[in-house]
Formats: C-alpha cells, sequence, structure tokens
C-alpha cells in the first residue's frame, strides 16, 4: 500500500521536500550536539529538561487523543467517526515517533539508549514509559494498517483486529497517566506533585488532539478529495469543548490548592511562571497568552452558534492547540523546575540550535503523518 | 572473580533480561563486585555511613575553600566558571537557600548568613536511585552510599529532577577541557559529556581505609565528622545523641545521612 505515498501532486512533493529540508538541516545540527554536548542548549544545572522533553510530553497527548475517535466509534458505534479514525490512528503513530525522537536528542548518551532495554529497571517511570509508548506505536500501525488494507481490498477486515482496538483502547490513557506520573511522583518539585496531574494531562490531551484533528480533517478537505464530514467534525468540536473545560478547571483547582494553601513552596511556581520573581519573568507574557487563548477558546467553543460554524471552529481549535502547547508543552517542564531546590531563580530559554532541532523533528512528524495521511487518503478515493 | 568491570556488567545485564538476575540479584552481585574489586584489608567499613557537619567550627573562608578544593581535585571535578553548566561535589549555601523554609526573620544573624557545606546526603530513601532507569544510580547495600555508575548514565536527568537538594551535576559538554592539567588526580577516573555526577562519599579512599577527601581537609578543626550510623559507639552516633541537629527538607522523607549542627556548644 506503501507505494501509494509515491504518487501526487506538485503540491505534495514540494511540501514533502520542504519537510525534508527542515529535517535536512536539524540533522546537521543534532550531529553539532552530538558532538559538543547538551550544552549549545538553554538548559542548565537547574532547568534540567526544556524544550525537547516539553514536547514529548505534550506529544503523548496528542498520541494518546487517538482514541477519542476510536472509542466512541467502536464502543459506542458513532458512526460519523467511522471513515476518521485511521486519520486518528495514523496521527498517533507520528506523534510517538515525534516522541521517541524528543527523548532521544535529549539524551546526554545517545549510543547508550539500549541501556534502558538491558537493565530493565521496573522501579523507574521511564522504564514503564518505554514500554507503554512502544506498545501504543506497534497498536495504532497495526491496527491502522490491517484496516486500511482491508477497507483497500474492499473487504471486512480480519475477526482479530477487533481485540486489538479494544486494547488500544483502555493502552491510551496509560500512556499519558504514566507520563504525567514521571513528574507526579518527584518529592521537592511542588508544580509537579499533584495527584490531579494525569487527569489534567487526559484533559489537556483529549482537547489538543482532537483540536489538531479538525485542523487536519479541514486541510485534507481543502487539498484532497477526501472530505471527514461535517458532522464528524462537530462531534470531534465537542468531544474540543467538553475536554478543554476540564482542562481549565483542572488547572483552576491546582491554582486554588496552592493559593489558597498559601504554602510557598506551591506558590512559587505558579507566580513565576505568571507574574515572574525578582524581575525574572521570561516565560510571563507566553503563559498569560495561553490563559488568554484558553479563555477565547472556550468561549468560542460553548456558544453552539459559533461552533456551528466551521471557521470558527478551525479558529478556536488552533487557540486551544497554542493555548495547550504553550502550557504543556514549555511551562509546565519549566514551571517544575523554577525556583530551583534552593529558591533561587534561574532562567531558562532554549537556544537557535536547540528550536532547529525541535523543528525539525517536528517535520520528521509532519513527514510521516503526510505520507501516512496520503496512503490512507489515496485509498478511500480509490473505494469511494 | 576474575573478570573486569565491563564483562561483569555485560553478563549482568544480560542474565537480568532473561531473567536471572532481578533486581535484587543485579544488586547483591555488584555489590559483592565492588567489594571484591576494592577491597583492601585497611578498607574502612561502615553498615551507614554518615557525615556530621558542625557548622560553627568552621571558622573562616579558609577551611570551606580547603574542604571543596580537596574534594574537586581528588575527583577531577571540573571548573565550568559558568552558573549554568557548573559542576559541583561540595560546596557552599547560605542558610537560607539551603534550608528553605527553615529561615525565619528574627533568627541569630551569625547563622542566617553563615555558609552552609552542601553535599549529596546519601539519602537513605534516595528518589534518585528510585527513577534511575538503567540502575546507573544506585545505593550500595553494603555501606548506604549512593554510587553512580558513568558507564551505564543515559544522561536522561531524570536524577537531576528526582533530587530535592539540587546535588546532581549534569555534564553538559566535555568536562576535561576545565580541568588544570597540574591539579588532575590521575588515580581518579574523569567524566565524558553527557553523563550525571554528584558526590560519592568518597568512596575509593574508604576503601584504601583513608576518610573521604573533605574530611581530612579541614582535620584540625574537627568540624566534618564521618562514621558507621549503625553503630551506637561510633563519634557520629555519640555527637547526634548530645546535640541537636537538623538535616535539610526533613519533611520529604528521603532520610539524609547528612547531619548539620547549628549550636556548636554541648547543650545536651
Ligand atoms: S541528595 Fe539527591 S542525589 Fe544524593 S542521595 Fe539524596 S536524592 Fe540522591
Ligand atoms: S541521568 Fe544517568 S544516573 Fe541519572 S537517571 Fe538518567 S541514567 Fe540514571
Amino acid at each position: 500500500m506503501l507505494e501509494r505515498a509515491l504518487t501526487g501532486s506538485g503540491r505534495y512533493w514540494r511540501w514533502i521536500l520542504f519537510l525534508l529540508a527542515i529535517i535536512g538541516v536539524g540533522f546537521l545540527v543534532y550531529l553539532r550536539q552530538f558532538k559538543v554536548g547538551l550544552g549549545i542548549t538553554g538548559m542548565s544545572r537547574d532547568v534540567s529538561w526544556g524544550l525537547y522533553i516539553g514536547q514529548f510530553t505534550f506529544l503523548v497527548g496528542v498520541a494518546a487523543s487517538a482514541v477519542m475517535l476510536v472509542l466512541p466509534y467502536y464502543l459506542h458505534n458513532h458512526k460519523v467517526f467511522g471513515k476518521i479514525t485511521i486519520l486518528g490512528e495514523f496521527l498517533a503513530v507520528a506523534s510517538v515517533v515525534m516522541c521517541m525522537l524528543f527523548i532521544f536528542v535529549d539524551m546526554g548518551q545517545p549510543m547508550r539508549v539500549m541501556n534502558v532495554i538491558l537493565h530493565p529497571t521496573p522501579n523507574s517511570v521511564m522504564f514503564w514509559d518505554a514500554v507503554v509508548l512502544s506498545g501504543y506505536l506497534l497498536l495504532n500501525i497495526v491496527v491502522g494498517w490491517t484496516i486500511l488494507g482491508a477497507e483497500s481490498k474492499g473487504v471486512a477486515p480480519q475477526k482479530w483486529v477487533k481485540p486489538v482496538i479494544i486494547l488500544s483502547i483502555i493502552w491510551a490513557p496509560s500512556i499519558h497517566t504514566v507520563t504525567a506520573f514521571l513528574y507526579s511522583g518527584l518529592p521537592g518539585r511542588h508544580f509537579w506533585l499533584s495527584a490531579v496531574m494525569a487527569a489534567r494531562f487526559l484533559a489537556s490531551a483529549f482537547s489538543a488532539g482532537p483540536a489538531l484533528l479538525i485542523i487536519l480533517c479541514l486541510i485534507l478537505r481543502k487539498t484532497t478529495k477526501f472530505d471527514a464530514g461535517r458532522e464528524a467534525i462537530q462531534s470531534l468540536g465537542k468531544i474540543v469543548t467538553y475536554f478543554m473545560i476540564t482542562n481549565v478547571f483542572l488547572l483552576g483547582l491546582e491554582v486554588f490548592t496552592a493559593f489558597y494553601s498559601n504554602i510557598p513552596g506551591h506558590m512559587h511556581p505558579f507566580q513565576y511562571l505568571f507574574a515572574g520573581i525578582e524581575g525574572h519573568g521570561k516565560l510571563v507574557p507566553l503563559m498569560w497568552a495561553s490563559g488568554l487563548f484558553a479563555v477565547v477558546s472556550v468561549i468560542m467553543l460553548v456558544i453552539p452558534s459559533v461552533r456551528a460554524k466551521e471557521g470558527a471552529l478551525a479558529f478556536a481549535s488552533a487557540l486551544v492547540f497554542l493555548s495547550l502547547w504553550i502550557d504543556k508543552g514549555f511551562g509546565l517542564i519549566v514551571g517544575g523546575f523554577v525556583p530551583n531546590p534552593f529558591e533561587k531563580v534561574t532562567e531558562y530559554w532554549p537556544t537557535w540550535p536547540e528550536v532547529i532541532i525541535t523543528l525539525a523533528v517536528w517535520a520528521v512528524g509532519f513527514l510521516v503523518l503526510t505520507v501516512l495521511y496520503k496512503v490512507a487518503v489515496s485509498v478511500k478515493e480509490e473505494v469511494a | 572473580m576474575s573478570m573486569d568491570r565491563r564483562q561483569f556488567i555485560k553478563i549482568a545485564g544480560i542474565s537480568t533480561v532473561l531473567g536471572f538476575g532481578g533486581t535484587l540479584g543485579l544488586s547483591k552481585l555488584k555489590d559483592s563486585w565492588a567489594s571484591e574489586m576494592l577491597q583492601s584489608p585497611e578498607a574502612l567499613n561502615a553498615k551507614h555511613w554518615a557525615m556530621v557537619i558542625d557548622v560553627k567550627k568552621l571558622t573562616s573562608e579558609e577551611h570551606y575553600d580547603k574542604a571543596i578544593s580537596a574534594c574537586h581535585r581528588a575527583h577531577n571535578v571540573p571548573n565550568i566558571g559558568n552558573p549554568k553548566e557548573e559542576v559541583k561535589w561540595l560546596w557552599k549555601e547560605t542558610y537560607e537557600h539551603a534550608f528553605p523554609g527553615m529561615e525565619q526573620e528574627y533568627m541569630p544573624e551569625g547563622i542566617k548568613h553563615k555558609p552552609f557545606l552542601l553535599l549529596c546526603n546519601h539519602c537513605e530513601n534516595p528518589p534518585c536511585v528510585r527513577v534511575c532507569p538503567t540502575k546507573a544510580t544506585f545505593k550500595r547495600e553494603s555501606d548506604g552510599i549512593v554510587m553512580q555508575d558513568m558507564h551505564r548514565c543515559i544522561g536522561c536527568r531524570f536524577c537531576m529532577a528526582a533530587c530535592p537538594f539540587g546535588a546532581r551535576s549534569f555534564n553538559w559538554r566535555d568536562p576535561r577541557p576545565f580541568i588544570k592539567e597540574q591539579d588532575e588526580n590521575k588515580e581518579f577516573p574523569t567524566r565524558t559529556k553527557g553523563v550525571v555526577e554528584k558526590c560519592t562519599f568518597c568512596y575509593e579512599r574508604l576503601a584504601k581505609g583513608e576518610m573521604p577527601a573533605c574530611v581530612e581537609a579541614v582535620k584540625d578543626t574537627k568540624a566534618l565528622v564521618f562514621g558507621d550510623l549503625s553503630d551506637p559507639n561510633s563519634e557520629v552516633r555519640k555527637i547526634l545523641s548530645t546535640h541537636y541537629s537538623i538535616r535539610r527538607k526533613p519533611e520529604l522523607g528521603t532520610q539524609p545521612s547528612v547531619y548539620y549542627l547549628i549550636g556548636g556548644e554541648e547543650n545536651a
């Protein structure tokens, strides 16, 4: 089936070349990082994780969100998602690939990556994260590919796929829960030491992922003959609405707990992120932008007549995506490290090499996504 | 056991994969390897190494400098000169930063601005060990020292996020150019870029029957006392049972093995 990715319009190829160019530049910069070390990033002794791990955290959510299509379709027989579950599954594949690459580029000794497998350490959450992520990647490739293969032959998918799909539905929340546990089980990091962390992760995932899917569906409708259908897009819009509200609510719980308890350690990260501490406030404008995007998007989404307009829905979805990208892909990680264990502030800001490598990993993700979507859409166009 | 370290690690790794090792087996093997390799008749032994730091006895800048430079020279700790990429095993910090949350406005000036020597606490419940995905950070069951295997560390820095005491440093680049040649201790390995490091209670000196380098450096002050916490007759136990001592962030339950005396005088 993969051969379908090898034929395409001029625009398709220009897009592929564009992605390849970014990947190429990023690869060169990565070689430099490989040679010099992570010192070329903005990370430091005090803020020892940054943009890379933030992207990883955010994208695990995007990956997990595939379940928001698969579950209603297979468990509740929500027919309108029939056409697009494959898009969710392939988005999950691309996201997990990005997650793995972000972990890889963040490692100080990437040549030793196999140590995690050679010395399995059940007490380390990172071990379990590796297990659930690779499992999820496999599940989505198998399910997506098999169903698409059946579709292209015009036959019903094999019987064994159904239990695998059910497994993938159960599996999806686990990848984001385990990722949340990477943070929420650490002593002394007050910002992360929160029981609602996993719940918040899932809520933000189930809004950011479907928001991205809405945008992708609209792009596909413009650029190909594939149309997800108005109803499916509106259904996705509802999912984004519910979970975005849940996400804002959970964030509110964190703020209340920190400030009503008045415990300094719990308040400091919020103060740093939203007001700055002792004149250090590099993230303040970003965090307020994230807050503003969240509020505006929620208002737009809860008004049915606004949500019903596809243009407005797309705009609100973009706001949701951006808001959560800032919150989870950046603020959450940095906020966990500032102030440091000595109640001192060391600021973090990504360097250019770091940004370029990050963009390149995203480009790899988009490349995987484009190729998979190209195959999926070609199959659907043929059978249609 | 007549195999080298690499071989040992390989076999330990493979046997774990095959299910022979298990967490317990591996750490036991590793301990026996360590003791066989390093044990000499004059080695100092303890079931639980601990340090007591009597802050009042460190009366001059020179004391601090002596202790810190002895440690850093003994272990080839690079002097990077850039706080963001700093590597440090032993360093000083004022009370309010060493014990955040325990400071208050009206405390004695002498203590408020007094530097405290900080290092890895060799916690009894070390979160850094709990999170490490490769067992590169592990606690020696034989004596409680929290160790670091530089050859196994993948540089994920999970342990840095987990340590609530900021005790770990990462080699953001190759540290070797930052070690002055005349200062280099040829008997202790230098690190590569991309691995995490920290104080190891001078396990290599203990094995030769020597006290930790910092303790040795300020011996005349008697400010640093190192000994076996599990032995009721040890000096550390005697001091702790007759003096009021504090530990960093006790509320987190990591059970640090480094104790601080802030009173100085006997007040038991
Ligand atoms: S002080 Fe930090 S590095 Fe040392 S044992 Fe405790 S948690 Fe680990
Ligand atoms: S950085 Fe090294 S020592 Fe620290 S958790 Fe990762 S592998 Fe273990």
